[in-house]
């Protein structure tokens, strides 16, 4: 038998390696990537220099041709192609983007899904894709300047996005091939940026409001502050509104003055577009600016674009009363506002946001960086270089959870602003003499209308034990974890049958849809994949036996059996072996999940004692002060 | 996973109405210090598994030892009454005539000439009522008077989701 090697702690059987970790900042116009060197958030360049990747890629007959800047030079010339602006199109149906579809110039296919589909001289392309090339660019880049692979990443998502665009963000980092630390909301990554940047008053609490508008979407987060602590009291926004929808505003005032019709090849939406962009832009600093289109002049003042741009900032500001109501805060509590988002270089909307909350916002970082930033000093401290011993973020649910009732109203589970990670269950009986299933339709929305609400997904319980109508009792368990994702499992409880459920997200990609997109992008380039896997397993396997190691030296004498002891053991030094051995990458994953399984009544025993041991703690601490 | 703890002590407090929030608040951030899922991520999947559980067990114990009409439920609970239920129904026939006169000049504050000014003193009206059944609620609880505290309960019940009305009715008026 071979003897195990127990290492005292502190002497790892490998130095702890610093770890390689990245913020990922998914944007609808521009992405970024930013890391942490020596303490400090910085946004990693391409070879020339530039920051801000487009989120744009090109295809050809060939498949994606491009992605970033060379990709948005096809803009005009082959707009069908160019796919920008695709996180518009996450995890959304085929009907809501019938209803902006006028805004973007592609043609869309329905899947089996129900998510669109664009259709390119590459075939059909799911905006998922589209943003998989993108992060496979921005991880390519990291990849480029840390020399190494990639650890891991956190990824930021508008606060307001749902379940099903959460899931398909999450989905294009597994395509990839990025593992996700956490998918972080875009105003608390920004918080955080500014956060540790004012570290000075650590001690005072604060309330910030953050307000993100973005491209394609706009955000408002109210968050307390506290001894590192970073609590979200409150979230809003709009996923379908942003600084583009400026963009679109003027371009129809243009295609008015002009005299265009409403139908307009995707050409001449590009050139009103791009126009309208370019307007924006220099009125930032000029009071008018002159245009020239085709035989059309003209000016635009700042007042008259105001009175474009104005009825969607008010709508933001509506949005920003909201989210303080329903943290119970008054404006005047508020200690800083921060503007994040490339659409806050508007002015009008600096000073429609400083009337509002009466207080001029601070925009010392640059807008267009700090949600990378924050989420770079995240990634630090989950991947696990930096303690992290005071930081930590509580979020929240921003919209609610519930489940269709009789006449298509929804009864609410989960509300919008409770703190992530939750858990709820529910009781539901049949209503048949012999019903052996049950339909569950899951919502997320704050309409009473079922059909106002965004569908997530129907569930089929199966199985439930024939019984009189009222006998059976389904649980059904709601959890929602730290990233806003909902996952459901059901249990008849007078039998205690676990009921299979069949999950179809309403929107988004099946499983098997992901694992076939895999296989085929693994395919273009086997061998480097098969390398890449057998290394992320081998990884891994480290860390398990590490981690168990440690576990047993601390806690073994105390939570384990001799024979319990012997086993896992046993299971280490084979997951040891087969880790020196193995060229391939799939034993070694089966390996770890066996011994992930060997050791799940160890990891529960000891969250257990843990548990227990803060709560005598807080006891002895009350004994102390009594 | 036991964790059978009861909320109140998960917070190391003693059962009882009476809650300090500012202690109430401290444990929480110190609890989801230890436990929040953030604190497993490089840890494998079943520590994470664990990881969400716990932190949605301190989550959902902390909601309702903040809010005083889940406290209450809860405290209830503990005594083996089923007080989870949304709605009661309450056999207090001024109280209920009450109600419906309250919900009458909530249903009128649209068409007053300042509609803001009479939802400020329909809501002070209500929060005062409310604290008031608090209060009365404390007092049954302490002296073991689980019927009664069961019936001031509904009365929170009715007060609770009124403020709730007054709020979304305060929400649409400064939409429009």
């Amino acid at each position: 038998m071979a003897l195990l090697q127990i290492s005292e702690p502190g002497q790892s059987p490998q130095p702890h390696q610093r770890k390689h970790a990245v913020g990922i900042d998914l944007g609808t116009t521009n992405s970024l990537v930013a890391t942490v060197r020596s303490g400090m958030a910085e946004v990693l360049s391409d070879e020339q220099g530039r920051e801000l990747l487009p989120s744009v890629a090109h295809y050809t007959s060939e498949g994606v041709s491009c992605v970033g800047y060379e990709a948005a030079e096809h803009n005009v010339s082959d707009p069908l192609n160019t796919l920008a602006s695709v996180k518009r199109l996450m995890g959304r149906g085929l009907a809501d983007v019938k209803t902006f579809g006028n805004q973007l110039p592609y043609e869309f296919a329905a899947d089996d899904g129900g998510m669109p589909k664009i259709k390119t001289v590459a075939g059909l392309v799911s905006p998922i894709q589209v943003s998989a090339e993108i992060l496979r660019k921005l991880a390519g880049r990291a990849e480029i300047a840390f020399d190494s692979m990639l650890d891991g990443a956190v990824i930021t998502v508008p606060a307001y996005f749902d379940d099903a665009q959460r899931q398909a963000t999450k989905d294009a980092a597994t395509l990839a091939g990025i593992k996700v630390l956490r998918l972080l909301n875009e105003p608390t990554a920004a918080a955080i940026a500014y956060g540790l940047d004012q570290a000075e008053d650590e001690d005072q609490e604060r309330i910030i409001a953050i307000y993100d508008l973005g491209g394609g979407t706009f955000d408002i987060s109210i968050l307390r502050l506290s001894k590192g602590v970073f609590e979200v009291l409150a979230t809003g926004g709009d996923s379908a509104l942003g600084g583009d929808d400026f963009d679109h505003a003027i371009a129809d005032w243009l295609r008015q003055q002009i005299g265009m019709g409403e139908d307009l090849s995707p050409i001449e939406q590009r050139i009103l577009l791009e126009a309208a962009k370019s307007a924006k832009e220099e009125l930032t600093s000029s009071e008018q600016v002159e245009l020239e289109i085709h035989d059309w002049q003209g000016t635009i003042t700042r007042p008259l674009m105001h009175g474009l741009i104005d009825g969607l900032i008010d709508k933001t500001l509506r949005a920003c009363k909201r989210s303080l109501r329903d943290a119970g805060i008054a404006t005047a509590s508020i200690s800083n506002v921060i503007l994040v988002g490339g659409s806050t270089r508007t002015p009008r909307v600096g000073e429609k946001v400083a009337e509002l909350f009466g207080r001029e916002p601070l925009c010392s970082l640059n807008p267009d960086q700090v949600v990378a930033m924050g989420a770079a000093l995240q990634a630090e401290v989950l991947v696990g270089n930096k303690s992290g011993d005071d930081m930590l973020l509580l979020d929240v649910i921003p919209l609610s959870l519930g489940v269709e009732t009789m006449g298509g109203l929804i009864e609410k589970i989960i509300h919008r602003n409770t703190t992530i990670p939750v858990a709820k269950a529910q009781e539901f009986t049949t209503f048949k003499d012999g019903q052996t299933a049950m339909a569950i339709h899951i919502l997320q929305g704050e309409r009473e209308l079922a059909t106002d609400c965004r569908s997530l997904a129907r569930f089929e319980l199966r199985g439930i034990p024939p019984m009189v109508a009222g006998g059976a009792k389904i649980r059904v368990a709601y959890q929602v974890d730290a990233d806003g994702l909902l996952s459901v499992s059901a249990r008849e409880l007078t039998s205690n049958v676990e009921s299979r459920i069949e999950v179809k997200p309403s929107y988004g990609l099946g499983e098997e849809e992901i694992t076939s997109m895999l296989q085929d992008s693994f395919s273009h380039a086997r061998g480097d994949m098969q390398a890449r896997a057998l290394r992320e397993q081998r990884v891994e396997a480290d860390r398990m036996i590490e981690d168990l190691l440690a576990a047993i030296y601390k806690d073994g004498d105390a939570l384990l059996d001799d024979e319990e002891r012997r086993c896992l053991k046993v299971a280490i030094e084979e997951l040891r072996d087969l880790r020196e051995s193995t060229t391939e990458h799939r034993p070694l994953a089966r390996q770890i999940e066996s011994v992930a399984k060997a050791s799940e009544e160890f990891a529960a025993r000891r969250m257990d004692a843990s548990i227990k041991s803060a709560l005598a703690g807080q006891t002895l601490d009350e004994i102390d002060k009594g | 996973m036991k964790l059978s703890s009861d909320f109140f002590e998960i917070f190391a407090i003693p059962v009882a109405w009476q809650v300090e929030r500012s202690q109430l608040d401290s444990r929480y951030r110190s609890l989801q210090q230890e436990f929040h899922p953030d604190r497993y991520a490089s840890k494998g999947d079943v520590e994470k598994r664990l990881a969400v559980q716990t932190a949605s067990l301190i989550n959902q114990a902390y909601e309702t030892l903040k809010s005083p009409l889940k406290r209450a439920q809860y405290l209830l609970e503990l005594k083996q009454i089923d007080a989870s239920q949304d709605s009661h129904i309450t056999s207090d026939g001024a109280f209920l005539m009450r109600q419906i006169e309250l919900r009458e000049e909530l249903s009128e504050v649209r068409d007053n000439a300042d509609p803001f000014a009479a939802l400020e003193s329909l809501r002070t009206g209500v929060e005062s009522s409310y604290s008031e059944q608090q209060s009365q609620f404390q007092a049954q609880y302490q002296s073991q008077a689980y019927d009664e505290a069961f019936n001031t309960l509904a009365k929170m019940q009715f007060s609770a989701k009124l403020l709730d009305e007054i709020e979304q009715l305060e929400a649409d008026l400064e939409d429009q």
